[in-house]
């Protein structure tokens, strides 16, 4: 299924051209990092090791690879349940990410948070925001902040399609533009709002005209090409980051697997995910790379066997850590030191 | 705290709650005040008129009718590294923000496994008493008070309307400030260089031997009345302001009760699932054997607030409710 | 058929161990009878059943402990037939209390002579509910030595509270268990039983009762201490030839075997019970304000216990027995005060103390009241001593008798008048 938006996100060459070779590794390599990594993820949740709920990226890992080229470590993220990839590129250690999946002391949130919270100080990653919507009115906050203090950061806030069709959505759209707080909000829009489509969810299903209704500066851009996503999100960013105000970027996308690991996928049939899996991040953009000669097959497998060893260190990171002290139950419900 | 030894003047709790916003502007770049109407309108309440121009747009900021958003937004300054005051006009609207303050600022701390704490002081009007009907005349105080990860704090004189806030924003997780919208026109007296207080202890009001009264907010204030009015009777009721429903200041009712053998619990809240439960628990969990007599609550009747004003005044605590069941509880012979 | 329960004696009574059935399969047993020793956190209690019939089973086997309520055994009526399946032995629920008050009320012939202020056993109050006190009461009570059982409460429904233990404990009974008392005069009395001495166990002859010393000195603390911070003692005394009485007595005995013996104290009881019928104010009690005299005779007479502690079980009605009845129940009395098996009644109904300590060589006992009694006699070691009677000087077997009785009840003359009928009786033994 292809949208008209998608149609029109026609930035793919550009984006492509503007990639040299050491670039293109690391887009490729970044996007590997995460399919592996979630794919050890789905097996040790199946071996009962991570428990809770596992919602994985599959299929969507342009998006948070190409968003994430474009901001520096001083910029704020804000992301949703659906969080591993974008806490992977945005740099906090896979042992500690896979070790809070674990449930383990030495995870990013030791433990308190699981797959859906991840939290990281020194990136400025502000999780792991599992109730749909309510991460937006926090990065407006976060953003406001900034431009209280006069500091020129920029908060990325990512969410679903269907987060859209939330309130809170609307308010901090309103609350952004009306106070020009500088906030790049990142609409993943993977069609389904867990097993409900866009089309049974949204009277109107362009969703930059959501944004264009608060006089916002939004682009929608093809959420499976990486090279696409990176150039609307560097353009975006330094918009933002210019002191114009909020900015709002669609990136059209699709999950290859279900919307967590107790989902059976009622709602879709396979052809279609077998139709949105031919257009796969990692498979078009390493296709691209070396049609282009930009990588080798070579690269390639040296790649994979990197991400497969950072992997397999993270797992056997995690099995290593340690548990939490029972009489830590109640630490971090209130703080333990008291701020200047 | 004596406060003796000052020079007094006379304030409203309104005019204590604005200094004390006032105050902490001036005194941290850090705070802010934001809220619906708390600028070019002076505050629903007229709690921060005249901010606006004394302060400048920058330090008090209108918001649209946008709770949660402007909940959420102040959640994030406060992790951005700001402190912000949010005010909520009533805490019949804070139900729309209730996402932002359950599911972000009370567990941020937690969920981060400690990384991230929310430094956020968000004011409200509570209670009822002002025939505004049911949708504007709850008191949630206690509701709130449920939910781990929060202060809840509900100032009764005018000194901790004064006081409370800088204690709140100094404080490094989120506080929620419940201000009885029946008590912003009572008048007391204040130190002239009155400051902050702690926000984790209850006081006791009155002392007295025979029975003890537990109370916040609004009540509290009823509650006094009515010990003047046990005391003509030979009952020496003792008072307890508990200023702090989360965490419980459990130690300071318990002596008492230990003390005075009997507890009466008057809450504004509804009975069901109330403060006024949790506190009656606790006694019987760690004062049964003090206890004289069963421990009584005085809570709103569990109707949705009525418009007319004799159904309103029934519907909530009296002092002549309070005063009647006290003489049961205690007896002519005390 | 009727169950035979584990009786609920106190309203902090839970269990109690069966230390000896005093009956067997097959015994006939009526109304009052004692059938079992029952060991309780105070004492060994002899056990009265409350039906006329047949023992058909003994359930519970001696040295069981069971929780009150708990069926012990079954009495079958006479005339009815055989045995139906032995119920459980657990309490139920509900029925358990009700049964236990029940059967701790008192036998139908103290039930006939029960006059206001007479002390019955603790029957709860309400029998369809168990003890109403609150906590800090029970707290209260349990420091201060007081029987919540014997209180009437003011609180809601009935329940007592602290206010209740506090007045118990410092003697002043609130007025509506004085008014109890009159209207429903078997179903409780008025004062406290904890302010009486309780009975206690020697460890020699029952080796296997448990005993509590200190309890039993909190009792007598309280009692005393109220005593003395209440009652306005007078004391009189008076020197009493005891010559003729003491013939008399020899005379008496020659016509007894060593066993029927009669001793010399209870010539002087018998006197004294006498001697009050002639000033009936000094016996009975002072309770709410008021002065009670009652009718009936009751004679505490203290036994001091081996292990330390006393106790003054009272020999009922003793102005209507006979010297050998006395003599019979005084045996009796010692005999069950230092097994530790006295009757609640002989414990509470006592009207007057009698203390006698000349075996001890004491000449002369200033004695304490006990509440709500209102008068004490003691009595000294009986001495030769020079006496003069119609000019001639001759020895003589002198008793030192002395009065210690309550302002509040009685005045001086009244005790004085006492003590000469006392004296006049003792000259005149034929008439014991």
């Amino acid at each position: 299924m292809r949208t008209k938006g998608s149609k029109k996100a026609a930035a793919k060459e550009a984006g492509v051209t503007a990639v040299d070779r050491e670039h293109a590794l690391h887009l490729l390599r970044s996007m590997i990092l995460i399919r592996r990594f979630e794919a050890k993820c789905a097996e040790l949740y199946s071996a009962m090791k991570i428990r809770g709920f596992l919602h994985l990226y599959d299929g969507e890992e342009a998006v948070a690879v190409g968003v994430l080229q474009a901001l520096t470590p001083e910029d704020a993220i804000v992301a949703t349940y659906r969080e591993h990839g974008h806490a992977l590129i945005r740099g906090v250690s896979p042992g500690a990410i896979m070790a809070e999946m674990y449930g383990k002391q030495e995870g990013c949130s030791r433990g308190r948070g699981g797959s859906m919270h991840l939290f990281d100080d020194r990136t400025r990653f502000y999780g792991g925001n599992a109730i749909v919507g309510g991460g937006l009115p926090l990065a407006v906050g976060l953003a406001l902040a900034d431009k209280m203090q006069g500091k020129a950061r920029v908060t990325c806030c990512f969410f679903g399609d269907g987060a859209v069709a939330e309130g809170e959505f609307h308010e901090s759209m309103n609350l952004a533009a009306l106070w020009k707080v500088p906030v790049l909000f990142v609409c993943e829009n993977n069609l389904y709002a867990m097993g409900t489509a866009l089309k049974y969810s949204h009277a109107v299903q362009d969703l930059t005209r959501r944004a264009a209704s608060y006089d916002m500066a939004c682009e929608a851009v093809d959420g499976m090409d990486v090279s696409a996503v990176e150039t609307a999100a560097r353009k975006a960013v330094a918009f933002v980051r210019g002191g114009e105000g909020p900015y709002f970027l669609e990136c059209r996308t699709y999950r290859f697997r279900a919307h967590s690991m107790f989902d059976a996928e009622l709602y879709r049939n396979k052809a279609e995910v077998e139709e949105w899996k031919k257009r796969c991040p990692i498979e078009t953009f390493s296709s691209r790379c070396r049609e282009g000669g930009l990588i080798s097959d070579e690269d390639l497998a040296t790649i994979e066997r990197e991400v497969a060893h950072e992997v397999n260190e993270a797992v056997a990171f995690a099995e290593a850590c340690t548990w939490e002290p029972l009489e830590d139950l109640t630490r971090f419900v209130y703080s333990e030191r008291r701020r200047p | 705290m004596s406060t003796s030894t000052h020079a007094m003047r006379k304030i409203t709790y309104r005019e204590a709650v604005r200094e004390a916003i006032r105050d902490a502007i001036q005194k941290d770049e850090r705070v802010f005040l934001m809220g619906e109407d708390v600028g070019r309108y002076g505050g629903c309440f007229a709690v921060s008129k005249g901010l606006l121009d004394e302060l400048g747009p920058a330090r008090i900021l209108d918001t649209p009718l946008s709770e949660s958003g402007f909940v959420g937004a102040g959640i994030g300054a406060a992790l951005g590294g700001m402190r912000p005051i949010v005010e909520v006009m009533t805490c019949n609207f804070s139900l729309l923000a209730a996402d932002q303050i359950l599911n972000n600022a009370a567990v941020y701390l937690h969920m981060s496994g400690g990384l991230f704490n929310v430094p956020i002081v968000i004011r409200m009007a509570t209670g009822g008493g002002r025939q505004v009907a049911a949708q504007h005349s709850r008191c949630l105080d206690g509701w709130y008070a449920h939910i781990p990860g929060i202060k809840v704090v509900s100032p009764a004189t005018v000194e901790d309307a004064r006081g409370m806030l800088w204690t709140a924003l100094e404080d490094p997780d989120p506080v929620l400030i419940f201000e009885n919208s029946g008590l912003y026109n009572m008048e007391g007296e204040l130190a002239v260089d009155a400051g902050p207080v702690d926000i984790d202890s209850a006081r006791i009001r009155r002392q007295g031997k025979h029975i003890t009264l537990i109370s916040y907010s609004a009540s509290l204030i009823k509650s006094l009345d009515a010990a003047e009015i046990l005391a003509r009777e030979g009952i020496d009721a003792e008072v307890i302001d508990l200023r702090t429903l989360r965490p419980l200041d459990e130690k300071t009712f318990l002596e008492s009760v230990g003390k005075t053998h009997r507890a009466l619990i008057i809450d504004e809240g509804w009975r069901s699932g109330s403060i006024s439960a949790e506190i009656s628990a606790r006694i019987m969990e760690s004062g049964f054997f003090d206890l004289d007599a069963p421990v009584q609550r005085l809570c709103s009747v569990e109707v949705p607030m009525p418009y007319a004003k004799h159904l309103e005044d029934a519907a909530l605590p009296q002092v002549d409710k309070i005063v009647d069941i006290v003489r049961s509880m205690v007896g002519a012979n005390g | 058929m009727a169950e035979f329960r584990m009786p609920s004696l106190g309203s902090d009574m839970k269990e109690g161990t069966l230390l000896e059935w005093r009956v067997k399969v097959g015994d006939r047993v009526k109304h009052g009878d004692i059938i079992a020793v029952v060991d309780t956190d105070k004492a060994a209690i002899e056990i009265e059943v409350f039906e006329d019939g047949i023992v058909e089973t003994l359930i519970v086997q001696p040295g069981q402990k069971v929780p009150v309520g708990t069926v012990m055994a079954l009495i079958r009526q006479e005339g009815a037939t055989g045995a139906r399946a032995i119920p459980v032995t657990a309490p139920a629920l509900e029925g358990a209390p009700i049964r236990a008050a029940q059967e701790v009320a008192p036998p139908m012939e103290r039930i006939a002579r029960a006059v206001q202020g007479a002390f019955e056993p603790s029957a709860p109050r309400d029998e369809t509910q168990r003890l109403r006190a609150s906590p800090y009461a029970r707290k209260l009570a349990a420091q201060q030595g007081v029987d919540l059982s014997l209180l009437r409460g003011t609180g809601p429904g009935g329940a007592i509270r602290a206010t209740d233990v506090e007045r118990a404990a410092s003697g002043v009974e609130s007025t509506a268990s004085v008014a109890a008392a009159v209207e429903e005069p078997v179903t409780r009395g008025p004062v406290p039983s904890a302010e009486k001495p309780t009975p206690l166990p020697t460890g020699t002859e029952q080796p296997r009762v448990a005993a509590d010393p200190a309890a039993m000195r909190r009792a007598i603390a309280a009692a005393m201490e109220r005593s003395n911070r209440e009652i306005p003692h007078y004391y009189l005394q008076t020197r009493i030839d005891l010559s003729r009485t003491l013939r008399w007595l020899e005379s008496e005995n020659l016509k007894r075997s060593i066993k029927e013996r009669i001793l010399p104290v209870v010539p002087l009881i018998k006197a004294v019970a006498l001697a009050l019928t002639e000033t009936p104010e000094l016996n009975g009690y002072w309770i709410d304000d008021r002065h009670q005299p009652q009718e009936t005779i009751n004679i505490g007479f203290a036994i001091a216990l081996r292990q330390g502690g006393l106790i003054a079980p009272a020999i009922l009605q003793a102005d209507t027995k006979s010297i050998d009845e006395m003599m019979e129940c005084m045996r009796d009395l010692i005999t069950r005060a230092r097994a530790g098996r006295l009757r609640r009644s002989e414990m509470t109904d006592a009207t007057i103390t009698v203390t006698s300590l000349g075996d001890l060589g004491v000449e002369t006992v200033y004695g304490v009241i006990y509440p709500p009694q209102v008068a004490l006699v003691g009595f000294g070691k009986v001495t030769e001593q020079p006496w003069v009677e119609n000019g001639m000087l001759g020895i003589r077997p002198v008793l030192t008798a002395t009065l210690a009785a309550d302002h509040r009840a009685t005045d001086g003359r009244r005790g004085a008048q006492f003590l000469d009928a006392l004296n006049t009786i003792l000259q005149e033994p034929a008439r014991l």
